[in-house]
């Protein structure tokens, strides 16, 4: 494994590894193979390791681990290592979503601004392969890569006070779901039934880094069923 | 138990945070004055961690079910016991019935309240913490308020106590006066991209905490800060005293509860040591960044660590001494 890196020290007890400077996925690949194999060779006081478009920060306890130089040399011999990396394939994630009607108010406004239909919206949208490059903004937030161009909407003017958790938007090239109840501005297409942030469950978060997401539309019937089921 | 009768202005349950759930978009969270936070839990007989109520500006009004000892360490509040002052920064008994009242704060913002045994609302994610963005942990997921009933955990049983004639020296308290702090800091990972007049500002000029400022951030007023070249950046990992510069050049410094990432240019990172004197400045105050060098800003940390472990230790020898 080749690579360019540089390694940032962000504070007492974090550094970032960081690979380049822009959204691609061979980066975000990279990002994802160096946390598999810093994972894989586990050290006292690495507390945990966070990956972000082309980084990965990596938290430790200063008191156990050492200094940041001390961190830095264990972070470079693991990333000059050639041996294979032992990465699980991506997961997919198909992701049941509502479009339309009460639950997705702006898709209408979405077709428009395309000179689509409705049904050409929800065709082009679930019909995507999107890569969970991160997650952050807040608690189980996706960052999605792999909108189509065609589907490229600009953020509403006024953002809503209340965006219901559930909820599928799209903001300029990006799309992802609101996994809680914010104040926002995407233009909202739909709403998914399922919960992508439970701090009760076992995974608080039902999407990870390196996973793949495709959406299933699904009826206001199937919706309803999902959430009496939930 | 412990009966809620006000809530003050913004009182949550907090520890000392969770951890390892950043790469979840959950910030570790918890207490924004560690120093205060540990030393209220010592002062109580507490091991460390347990969670207490962190009172903002304007403290609770509380009447405890249960014999126990508390202690009120933080910013300087007026706390009546039962009608009577409290004094600040040492244990006290309190007794079934009894009511502690705490006022406006008159210096620095946040004032901790450690009881023995802690407050016992059930963990979440590892954590009693309370993470309002999210609406989880501590007393659900949102600020105390009057008619709020909070558990307290059956720790160790403070027999035999005496009258606690004993509290911290004034030396344990004294980074909280002043309106005007200085708070030292390290370059942040885009320092360099500033200007060379921003970076001299940001370490010259002092700037104003203002009335937008909470758990998640401090927006700042004073000089405008400019990247030398503007430019998109790709959103990295931010903690507690990381300082993000929006293209309003307005600086913000992240907090306990900030987002985990950010898109901002990070012109500074707040020496974590010098955290609890911001996490006690308010609105109004002015700060001045004195710049540090990394291995400054670890010296320090660890030189706080010892002296907050002398503190404690000290604070346990008393405590054997009542028993």
């Amino acid at each position: 494994m080749t690579m360019e890196y540089t390694l940032v020290p962000l504070c007492e007890y974090a550094v970032t590894i960081r690979f380049a400077d822009r959204i691609d996925e061979r980066v975000n690949d990279v990002v994802h193979e160096v946390a598999a194999r810093l994972e894989g060779a586990r050290k006292e006081g690495i507390i945990e390791m966070v990956p972000a478009f082309s980084s990965l920060t990596v938290y430790y306890d200063p008191f156990v681990v050492g200094s940041a130089a001390d961190v830095c040399a264990w972070l470079r011999e693991h990333l000059k290592s050639s041996e294979p990396v032992v990465r699980p394939p991506a997961r997919t994630v198909v992701i049941p979503v509502c479009y339309g009607g009460e639950l997705g108010p702006d898709l209408a406004e979405v077709a428009r601004f395309h000179g689509m239909t409705e049904d050409e919206v929800v065709a082009l949208h679930a019909g995507g392969r999107y890569r969970v490059y991160m997650i952050g903004f807040s608690p189980g937030f996706a960052y999605l890569g792999g909108l189509s161009p065609r589907l490229a909407t600009p953020r509403r003017r006024v953002p809503r006070t209340m965006v219901p958790a559930g909820s599928v938007g799209i903001a300029g090239a990006q799309t992802g779901v609101y996994p809680l109840a914010t104040p926002g501005g995407w233009q909202l297409i739909g709403r998914t039934p399922v919960k992508l942030f439970d701090p009760h469950g076992e995974k608080p978060s039902l999407l990870s880094a390196g996973d793949i997401v495709q959406f299933r539309p699904i009826g206001r019937e199937e919706f309803a069923r999902w959430e009496r089921e939930r | 138990m412990i009966d809620v009768l006000e809530g003050g202005f913004f009182t949550t349950v907090q520890d000392r945070g969770r951890s390892g759930y950043r790469h979840v978009g959950v910030p570790p969270g918890g207490v924004m004055d560690v120093w205060a936070y540990r030393l209220a839990n010592a002062l109580v007989g507490n091991a460390g961690d347990e969670a207490v109520l962190e009172a903002t500006m304007v403290g609770p009004t509380l009447r405890f079910h249960v014999e126990t000892v508390i202690a009120v360490c933080g910013g300087d509040f007026p706390c009546m016991l039962n009608g009577r002052p409290l004094p600040l920064w040492k244990p006290a008994i309190v007794r079934p019935g009894d009511v502690l009242k705490i006022g406006v704060c008159r210096a620095g913002w946040r004032a901790y309240i450690a009881v023995t045994g802690g407050i016992a609302v059930p963990p979440v994610m590892g954590s009693r913490s309370t993470y309002v963005p999210a609406r989880l942990g501590g007393l659900s997921g949102r600020p105390l308020q009057p008619g709020d009933v909070l558990p307290v955990g059956s720790g160790r049983r403070n027999d035999a106590v005496g009258r606690l004639r004993w509290g911290l020296a004034q030396a344990a308290s004294r980074y909280i006066a002043g309106k005007r702090k200085t708070v030292r800091a390290i370059p942040g990972p885009e320092y360099g991209e500033f200007t060379p007049e921003s970076r001299r500002q940001f370490f010259a000029a002092c700037y104003e905490v203002t009335a937008r400022s909470d758990r998640i951030g401090y927006r700042l007023a004073g000089p405008a800060l400019a990247l030398e070249r503007e430019r998109e950046m790709v959103s990295e990992a931010v903690v507690f005293g990381t300082v993000q510069v929006p293209s309003s050049g307005q600086p913000i410094v992240l907090m306990a509860d900030s987002q985990t990432t950010g898109g901002y240019p990070r012109i500074a990172q707040v020496a974590a040591a010098d955290l609890p004197v911001l996490a006690q400045a308010r609105p109004g105050d002015h700060i001045q960044f004195a710049l540090i060098a990394r291995e400054e800003a670890v010296r320090l940390y660890s030189e706080q660590q010892r002296w907050l472990g002398r503190w404690i230790a000290a604070i346990r020898c008393q405590w054997r001494r009542e028993q």
